[in-house]
């Protein structure tokens, strides 16, 4: 049970803070410069973005509780689990990032989906 | 070169570097992790030991280092690729993790988890013929 909640948090919380960072650069806007002091500019303006911090927030939840499940569990187990966050994913870039997510897309995730399950079944 | 080659060139270059260091760095904290011992015996009295443990573990600092790495190359590749493409077409990185954890860690995985890992590659593939951009450039 604690196991299962672990995994709730990193697939939530990961895939929550993924799409608040993701809102944070497409506010910044396409890197085009690669220079390690134009990448340091890109980093500080992402800062200012209030959703990056969210983001961040809420990845630090979801690497903490990444660290107490990889105490219990396999890292072979555990990481092919959290691929669950590519559905909550594509649904999140639908709905919250308006992008448009293809039939085609659609299918690849359902496949991850599957493996996922077949993964969690193989476990047992 | 056309813009489109560009901008598949290095949306590549931000996936190769992605999925050597994520799949190292989940699996340098795994290992540090299993040196920490057990969440399940973890008390509230002993969080500030087990944090003390946590943080001084090299193979803790090792994942954080090379998790950051990857944090870099996806922030980049998100100013310009789709959430929904880059998420799932870095999914291999599952396949990678599960060989350095057989290879590496001595894990083991049973036929039917492979089965599933193939299955999670497969659906990378499905995702990764899809365009990488969905939106409008601002």
């Amino acid at each position: 049970m604690r196991e299962a909640v672990l995994l709730f948090l990193v697939v939530v919380s990961g895939t929550g803070g993924e799409i608040c960072v993701t809102r944070a650069m497409k506010h910044v806007g396409e890197v085009t410069d690669f220079r390690p002091m134009a990448l340091v500019r890109v980093i500080l303006q992402a800062m200012k973005v209030s959703w990056m911090w969210i983001g961040i927030s809420m990845m630090a939840l979801a690497f903490f509780s990444l660290l107490a499940v990889l105490s219990i569990e396999n890292v072979s187990f555990v990481v092919p689990v959290t691929a669950l966050n590519y559905a909550a994913g594509a649904l999140g870039g639908e709905f919250f990032l308006e992008e448009r997510v293809t039939p085609r897309r659609w299918a690849g995730v359902l496949l991850v989906c599957v493996g996922v399950t077949l993964v969690w079944i193989g476990k047992r | 070169m056309t813009s489109s080659d560009g901008l598949h060139l290095k949306t590549y270059c931000m996936l190769l570097i992605m999925v050597v260091f994520a799949p190292l760095g989940n699996v340098f904290l795994g290992k540090g992790m299993k040196g920490v011992g057990s969440v399940v015996s973890w008390s509230p009295s002993q969080l500030p030991h087990i944090v003390a443990l946590v943080f001084t573990s090299g193979y803790i600092w090792l994942g954080v280092a090379s998790l950051l790495t990857f944090f870099v190359a996806y922030m980049l590749i998100l100013s310009w690729a789709d959430f929904s493409y880059v998420q799932p077409a870095s999914s291999i990185t599952l396949l990678v993790v599960a060989l350095l954890g057989y290879f590496y860690l001595g894990e083991k995985i049973s036929p039917l988890h492979w089965t599933g890992i193939v299955v999670i590659c497969l659906g990378v593939f499905v995702v990764g013929n899809t365009p990488p951009r969905t939106t409008e450039v601002r």
